[in-house]
């Protein structure tokens, strides 16, 4: 891929376009607009597209199957609400804590079970996000199995929607970079990569960090708009969810993560009545992509400058 | 120490039960490199043939187990034939996610039918008795799960040792492309160890039911996940070693819930999967091939 240097309007003209949207829902919102309703959905899809792009991070570019990102979600959300009801900081101190404390967590987690190799790698993940569970039923400090309740509603639309930039921002240039290249050629063939003098274990305990970092924001966010956080929902279940959005997205695209996030959430919310309905159809997009479009959705393309460019200009 | 025997007794009956999940996992491992998620759920499913067998049709444990192993032998071979036969030749990621969709999908698909409440296995099939024997209470469930287990153990090392179709599945696990040379069937031979892998896990299935008392849709997750672990301790794809990792989780988890806090029971397993896989990841019995490149 050719490097362009980004001209200057363009990036202009793609922050108005941010600004516009954004406005547009905030307007939505403070004169009533959007109801309650379409406020929590939107809030889940928020939250829903930080976990994907983050998972996508490791699942998708790094090609480390993790199946605990739950884990890490729940660290960050009882970091930030320790952190606003029990010692009293500011909203914004206790989402950076989240994310530091989340990507500790995944730091002392990728370490050691990074070494493993696919799907030793993914049970093993899968037992440590339901450690984290376990113990957290188990500290009397966070009211164990009944959780932390009464949490401030400190969650806003502006608050998700910066974190939803700030989580693409820094995926998308990471991704991007050289070390992007050096995380996607680990995916690609990690003997090779070695051979090539890539440090593989570094580069995947990055990947890992930061996509745990932005877990635990989402964590954090979630747990400052829906009043409760308790053990029980950053089950095993939940990393199935974000699993799901990654696959249909297609391992290894950002967009292709954000737009699965975004139709898992609306289906979700359209089949709130019928919960066994929603589990055999996501269990189906699972087999079936899997059969039949491995790649998922978008495969490892992006939906990016370049394809508007190709769109408009009518070239290949 | 009459406690602690009284525990080792105990624990014995539930290591019985990991074993023969274990060793489904082992041998599906063994012979396609996949970690059969849906296996606990498979076992789930031959508890509630087994369930039903004895409510419906009014039959007897016996005939009950019977009845669920063929069913669950069945569920096996078209679960390999429609999820994982074409996923063969793809990335094991691929097939592992598959494996995780397979598992919800008999999950949800059993709630959506027979609903998410628990049943309660009828006590009409198994009345429990204690006999007091040398100061230690044994149940005669325990004694029946140990003994039909490791009757079901010694039948399984008879047909992967001296028939056929054990010489075939042993021959496929080594050398894919030379059995196949060799005029081995290789699908046939897929099929029938998914086949004897659910059987055993449709017998653990009865076997919980009686052991616990209540079956439900969600219960083969954790044993499922306990399984892997034994699996994983007695190095994966390795026959006796799933059944020596079964019993020693079994045990394990009893000391663990009779002596200290039992609710870290389930974190217990977990932990010694961590440890397993960070200082010998092939298990107590496998050895270090190396890599290949």
């Amino acid at each position: 891929m050719q490097t362009k240097r980004i001209k200057w309007t363009q990036i202009l003209l793609e922050t108005a376009l941010l600004v516009v949207l954004f406005s547009l829902i905030q307007y939505g919102i403070s004169t009533r607009m959007l109801s309650q309703y379409y406020q929590i959905n939107l809030t889940s899809m928020c939250i829903n597209i930080i976990l994907a792009v983050s998972l996508s991070l490791i699942n998708g570019f790094t090609g480390q199957l993790s199946l605990g990102h739950a884990g890490f979600m729940a660290v960050g959300a009882y970091a930030a609400v320790i952190m606003t009801t029990k010692l009293d900081y500011p909203f914004l101190a206790a989402l950076v804590g989240a994310a530091l404390a989340a990507g500790m967590a995944g730091f002392v987690i990728g370490v050691p079970t990074l070494r493993l190799k696919g799907d030793y790698l993914a049970i093993a993940t899968l037992a440590l996000g339901e450690i984290i569970r376990v113990v957290l039923q188990n500290i009397d400090y966070v009211n164990g199995p009944a959780g932390i309740s009464g949490i401030p509603k400190l969650t806003t639309w502006a608050w998700l929607f910066g974190g939803v930039v700030l989580t693409l921002i820094v995926v998308v240039n990471l991704v991007n970079s050289s070390y992007g290249r050096a995380i996607i050629s680990v995916r690609e063939d990690e003997i090779a990569a070695e051979l090539m003098g890539i440090n593989t274990t570094k580069y995947k305990v990055l990947a890992f960090v930061i996509g745990a970092g932005f877990a635990g924001l989402a964590g954090a966010l979630y747990g400052h708009y829906f009043y409760i956080i308790k053990p029980e929902t950053f089950n095993f279940m939940k990393s199935f969810d974000i699993l799901v959005m990654v696959v249909l997205g297609g391992l290894g695209s950002t967009t292709g993560a954000v737009i699965a996030a975004i139709f898992i959430t609306i289906l979700t919310a359209a089949l709130q009545p019928f919960p066994e309905i929603r589990m055999i159809l996501y269990a189906l997009i699972l087999i079936i992509v899997m059969i039949y479009r491995p790649q998922g959705l978008m495969g490892n393309k992006e939906f990016s400058r370049q394809t508007l460019g190709r769109i408009w200009g009518g070239r290949k | 120490m009459q406690e602690f025997i009284q525990q080792l007794v105990n624990g014995l009956s539930l290591g019985a039960i990991y074993a023969l999940i274990a060793l489904g996992y082992t041998m599906v491992y063994g012979i396609i490199k996949l970690i059969n998620f849906a296996h606990g759920d498979v076992m789930m499913v031959g508890a509630f043939v087994g369930f039903f067998s004895i409510t419906l049709l009014g039959a007897n444990i016996a005939v009950a187990m019977l009845l669920a192993m063929t069913a669950c032998a069945l569920l096996g071979i078209i679960i390999e034939k429609v999820a994982y036969r074409p996923l063969r030749n793809s990335t094991r990621i691929a097939s592992l996610i598959t494996a995780i969709g397979v598992s919800f999908l008999l999950e949800y698909l059993t709630i959506f039918f027979i609903g998410p409440n628990q049943k309660v296995f009828p006590a009409t099939a198994f009345a429990v008795k204690a006999y007091d024997i040398a100061g230690l209470s044994i149940l005669n469930k325990d004694v029946f799960v140990f003994v039909s287990a490791v009757a079901l153990m010694l039948v399984l090392q008879y047909i992967i040792k001296y028939t056929k179709t054990g010489k075939a599945m042993r021959a496929v696990s080594l050398d894919m492309e030379a059995a196949v040379l060799m005029g081995i069937s290789v699908d046939k031979t897929i099929s029938m160890t998914f086949a004897i892998g659910s059987a055993l896990a449709a017998a653990a299935g009865v076997m919980v039911g009686v052991y616990y008392g209540t079956i439900n849709p969600l219960m083969g997750i954790i044993p499922g996940l306990k399984a892997f672990v034994a699996a994983v301790l007695g190095g994966i794809g390795i026959i006796p070693g799933a059944m020596v990792g079964g019993f020693v989780i079994g045990l394990l988890e009893t000391i663990v819930s009779g002596y200290g806090n039992s609710l870290y029971r389930d974190a217990v397993s977990f932990g010694v999967l961590i440890l397993i896989l960070l200082i010998k990841p092939t298990g107590l019995f496998g050895k270090d091939t190396g890599e290949k490149v």
